[in-house]
Order: C-alpha cells, then sequence, then structure tokens
C-alpha cells in the first residue's frame, strides 16, 4: 500500500508548498465533497464483496447465511481451507501454474519471433501473414470452439498439459504478434545493423540484441498474458474438463459446495485463488494498469 | 536483403504459424464448413445440407432470445461503463479544489484507481460466485439485508426472470468499469491543462468543459473501449454459466448465444448446428466493428 501514496504524493501533497495555501483553498468545494461521496461509493462497491468473501473463508455456513451475514466469525474455521486443498484446489492451483507457466513462456518467445521478422524483414507474404494473425483478434472463441475440440482431440490431448499450454500459445499470438510488432518498428535499427556487421547471425541478433531492448515491450504483454491465461475459463472448460484449472475449479466447487451447503470450503478456496492474484497486483499495480490499458490502446 | 535471410524467416515462423494454423485458423475456417453440415460431432458421417442451418436457427425460439439478451448487453453495457468511467474518469481529474492555481485533480487519485480496477485482474468464475452469494434471493442474503437497512425493500435477483439478465449485466459493468476508468484516466491526463484553465477564465462552466473539450478529445479511446465492450457483451458465457440457474434460467431468461453453442455443440450433439450459430456470432461481431469505427469516425486532433 504503500506504493500508491508514493504516486499520489507527486500531484496533490506538492500542491500545498507549490502554492502558499491561502485559507479559500482549505476549504472543500461542493463539487470535491460530491466527486468524494460518489468515488468512495463506487470503491465500496467494489471492495468490500471481495473483504467479505476473505471474511466469510472463516466461517461456518450458519453464519454466511444467518440473521447477520456481515457479522464476523464466532471462531475462526482455519479447517474450511484444508478442506478446500483436500476437495481439490491444490491440483487445480498446480495445474493453473504449470499451463500459465509454459503458456506465458511460449507465447513470449514465439510472438516476440513472429513480431520480430514481421517488423524488420521483408519477405513476399509479410503482409498477408501480418493481417492473418491481426485478423485473430477480431474472431470470437465461440465461432472455433467446437471444431477445436475435435481438432485438440484428434491429437489425444483433450485434458492434457500440452493440449492446454499449445491452445493458450496459439491464441494469445494474435495479440502478442500485434503488439510486440508495433513495439520492434519503434526500436532503432542501426544497432542491430552494427551487430550483423560485425558477424553475429540474424537468431544470435535477435536474441543477444533486439530482445533485450524490447524488455518494457514484453513486461507489458507479458502482464497481459499471464492475467489472460491466468484466468482464461472458456478454452479450459472444453478443453481440459479432467484436469480443471483453477478458475474452471472454482466454477465447480461452487455447484457441489451448494449440493453439500458447505459454503466456508467455497469461501476458503475463492480466497486460496483470489490472494495470490491480489497480491501481484498490489506490488505491480502500476506495471499491471499501464500494461492492460496501454495494449488495448496499441 | 542479406544471404541466408530467408532461412532465418523461415525458421522463425515455422512453428508459430503452424501452431496457430493448426488450432486457430483450421478451427474458424471448419466452423464455416460445418455450419452448412447436419454434422452431430460424433459420428464421422455427415452430409451437406446447405443452409438448412440457418433456416432453422430464424425459428429457434431459445436461440431468438439469446440472441435477443445479448442484444440488450450489447447496448446496456457498453453505455453504461462508457458512462460510469467516464465520469469517474472526469471526476479524479478535475474534481478536485479549484483556485488559483487551477482545476485540481482529486486527493486518494491512486487509492480509487487501485480499488476500481481490482475486479479486472480475477477470473470471472470467482467474480461470479462472489456475486451469487451477495444476490442470494432469501431475506438474509447480503444485498438483501443492506436494502432492507435503507428501507428499498427485497429482491429476488438471479431467480427472478424479470431481472436475472440486469443482474448478470450489472456484474459485467461492476467488473469493466474500473478498466475503463483507467483507460479514460490515461486519456484524460494526455490533455493539456492549460485547455481547461483558458476555458474556465472564459468564464465556462466544468460541465461545459467536459462536454465541449474532455469528450471531442477522448473520442478515439470511447470508440476503441465500445468495440471491445460490444465484443465483451456478445460473448458474457461465462458468467451467466456460472451464475445463473440452469445455466441461462430462470425460465431461459439470461440465455446467450455462447450457451447455446456450447449446448448444442456439446451436449445435443448438433455440432453443425452450433456451427451456424458461431457463424452468425462471427458476422454481428464483424458488423458491430466495421458500424462502430464508420459511424464514429471523426477527424482526429493532435495536441
Amino acid at each position: 500500500m504503500t506504493l500508491q501514496i508514493d504516486v499520489e504524493g507527486t500531484r496533490s501533497e506538492d500542491q500545498p508548498t507549490a502554492h502558499p495555501a491561502g485559507p479559500k483553498d482549505r476549504s472543500f468545494s461542493p463539487v470535491n465533497v460530491f466527486s468524494h461521496t460518489v468515488l468512495i461509493g463506487w470503491s465500496i462497491l467494489v471492495v468490500v464483496p471481495f473483504v467479505w468473501s476473505l471474511i466469510a473463508s472463516l466461517k461456518s455456513t450458519g453464519e454466511i447465511f444467518g440473521d447477520n451475514p456481515w457479522a464476523l466469525p464466532k471462531k475462526l474455521l482455519w479447517d474450511n481451507f484444508s478442506k478446500a486443498w483436500d476437495k481439490g484446489v491444490g491440483d487445480y492451483l498446480g495445474n493453473s501454474i504449470v499451463v500459465v507457466v509454459f503458456g506465458v513462456a511460449g507465447t513470449m518467445l514465439f510472438g516476440s519471433m513472429v513480431a520480430y521478422v514481421l517488423a524488420r524483414y521483408e519477405f513476399p507474404g509479410n503482409r498477408f501473414i501480418y493481417y492473418l494473425f491481426a485478423a485473430g483478434m477480431m474472431f470470437p472463441t465461440f465461432l472455433a470452439i467446437v471444431p477445436l475440440f475435435f481438432v485438440v482431440k484428434n491429437f489425444g490431448m483433450i485434458s492434457t498439459y500440452q493440449g492446454l499450454i499449445l491452445v493458450y500459445i496459439a491464441y494469445s499470438l494474435p495479440f502478442t504478434v500485434f503488439f510486440m510488432h508495433a513495439f520492434f518498428r519503434t526500436l532503432p535499427t542501426s544497432i542491430a545493423e552494427a551487430a550483423l556487421v560485425d558477424g553475429a547471425s540474424h537468431a544470435t541478433t535477435f536474441f543477444r540484441v533486439m530482445l533485450p531492448m524490447a524488455k518494457p515491450g514484453l513486461l507489458s504483454v507479458g502482464i497481459f498474458n499471464v492475467l489472460g491465461q491466468w484466468n482464461q475459463f472458456v478454452l479450459p472448460s472444453f478443453l481440459s474438463p479432467e484436469k480443471p484449472v483453477l478458475s474452471q475449479g472454482i466454477a465447480t466447487l461452487l455447484g457441489s459446495q451448494r449440493y453439500e451447503n458447505d459454503w466456508g470450503t467455497l469461501f476458503a478456496a475463492l480466497t486460496i485463488a483470489m490472494v495470490p492474484v491480489v497480491v501481484v497486483y498490489l506490488i505491480f499495480y502500476r506495471q499491471v494498469q499501464a500494461g492492460l490499458t496501454g495494449a488495448t490502446l496499441k | 536483403m542479406r544471404h541466408g535471410s530467408y532461412r532465418f524467416v523461415a525458421s522463425f515462423l515455422a512453428i508459430p504459424l503452424a501452431l496457430y494454423a493448426i488450432f486457430v485458423i483450421s478451427p474458424f475456417a471448419q466452423a464455416f464448413y460445418y455450419s452448412l453440415t447436419d454434422w452431430t460431432g460424433v459420428s464421422p458421417k455427415f452430409k451437406f445440407v446447405g443452409f438448412e442451418n440457418f433456416s432453422t436457427l430464424a425459428k429457434d425460439a431459445v436461440f431468438r432470445a439469446a440472441l435477443g439478451h445479448n442484444v440488450i448487453l450489447l447496448i446496456g453495457v457498453p453505455l453504461l461503463v462508457i458512462f460510469l468511467s467516464l465520469v469517474f474518469a472526469y471526476l479524479l481529474n478535475v474534481g478536485g479544489r479549484s483556485n488559483s492555481a487551477g482545476v485540481q485533480g482529486v486527493r486518494g487519485n491512486g487509492f480509487y484507481k487501485l480499488a476500481f480496477f481490482l475486479p479486472q485482474v480475477l477470473s470471472i468464475p470467482v467474480i461470479a460466485v462472489i456475486w451469487s452469494v451477495v444476490m442470494t434471493s432469501t431475506d438474509n442474503g447480503l444485498a438483501n439485508t443492506v436494502t432492507k437497512k435503507l428501507g428499498l425493500g427485497t429482491s429476488e435477483y438471479l431467480a427472478s426472470p424479470k431481472i436475472a439478465l440486469y443482474c448478470v449485466m450489472w456484474v459485467m459493468v461492476w467488473g469493466s468499469v474500473g478498466f475503463y476508468l483507467v483507460l479514460f484516466n490515461a486519456a484524460m491526463s494526455g490533455i493539456p491543462k492549460d485547455i481547461f484553465e483558458a476555458a474556465i477564465i472564459d468564464g465556462a462552466t466544468r460541465l461545459s468543459t467536459f462536454f465541449r473539450i474532455t469528450l471531442p478529445l477522448l473520442w478515439d479511446t470511447i470508440q476503441t473501449a465500445w468495440v471491445y465492450l460490444a465484443i465483451m457483451a456478445l460473448d458474457a458465457y461465462a458468467l451467466v454459466a456460472v451464475m445463473t440457474a440452469g445455466p441461462g434460467g430462470p425460465d431461459n431468461s439470461t440465455q446467450v448465444m455462447g450457451l447455446q453453442i456450447a449446448n448444442n455443440g456439446f451436449q445435443f450433439g448438433r455440432a453443425g448446428y452450433a456451427s451456424a450459430m458461431g457463424v452468425v456470432l462471427f458476422f454481428l461481431t464483424l458488423l458491430i466493428a466495421a458500424v462502430m469505427l464508420r459511424a464514429t469516425r471523426r477527424d482526429r486532433i493532435e495536441y
């Protein structure tokens, strides 16, 4: 939470020193009060459901749906977490980690290779391949989902890591190529040329010179892909029914816990799913916001 | 081009292009082909039926309901999200005190952005589960205890066929506002402050600076946001699949096209028919993107 105060400091804390505050500056105008009321109102609407869920993960079902669902738990039921873990949350978490680690690594490697070649080399078909990838951003996944299932099935890769990883890579390529293509275009050509003149091969030039220069771009798309693949729900629910990833597992647990009427365990599972992402978000929130929104506008 | 670079280009493109062709292009192409067949998805045999699937679709009451719901989302979600996030972004930028130093952003700007953006980093099932519990239809549901306290009475939320779709819409809006707020906020801080100050010195009110300065200068960003939100509203599968009874219920009141494609393709053994729905979805997406980008085209203003 210190980060956010830093950012803020530059904007509003400077103000009184820059402009010696007259009595007028200290008073709150109606516009200012109105702004804060509206903004705080929405903050509550956003944050409270999450905080409530965190607290509910330590409650019993009776307390969650009791007369006062807002009351704090009488006894902290840490047991909910071990129950959630035994319900498969541990496996789901592991599956998600494996798929996202390899999926994002593959996406970034292949995506930047394609983008680099398209941005820096002229060859017949260059524009065609570029538009082929760019078009992939517009297609709704649901158009492809039924045939895609059978493609993956024919490879014998339903409910396997490699199936999900390859599909994640393929579906993340359009955006990654599109974004990195624009990024490589902005880098100076002279350094790569110098490396080539010095006798470096094209591949060495790419891995040793161009990729390190492209770090800021890689970071933005990387964050975008990590979050996108971590939160992916549609693709795994059809392609990996037997080996669920975390987001899928949560959806399945909603059904089973509703049936068993054991809601504390469900919220413990939700907490396990939320906390790592929220912690990463709080640490890197500026990069995350800049990465996600900047990526959209490119 | 230097000697040997063709081989280099080919070696870099081979694997990614193969992956893309197998898992993205071929399924899309197949979907168009299967949409003209009576393929069940199970048997290897199927026959070509021309446009029969599409004429059946036109008469399919459930699909038409689903399409209608997607259209409601398509209109409602972008309007609400863009309105709310523009207002919030504007308040963040100029809602602070105004004095001799000019117009200020509000204090706590960073905190608000941090909080509003939060739903964006969590997966849809997580959000859907939380909200389906918040909107429990009994009297002591979370939302109901609050509305009762405020004297607004209680609601059945997702259990009521009349408002279930709007509950889904609300969760979509709730989850997206933060993202577009940050997007608009970045675009707004790119507008030089002296434009606002000049306008205010000339006697413009804050409201008129919003409509006369901010809005026109943000037009490009709003347009992009609209297309993204429209595509999201055409999907809506994940929220509906997790949140609603059935899913798609009660009484098909929250059916959407994605759910229909999944049901027909994977459960009812009508893969050809499901592909036809996918094709309809594709042309709708294309149409909306084209219309939005054309109809709202304006001259770009550089500053």
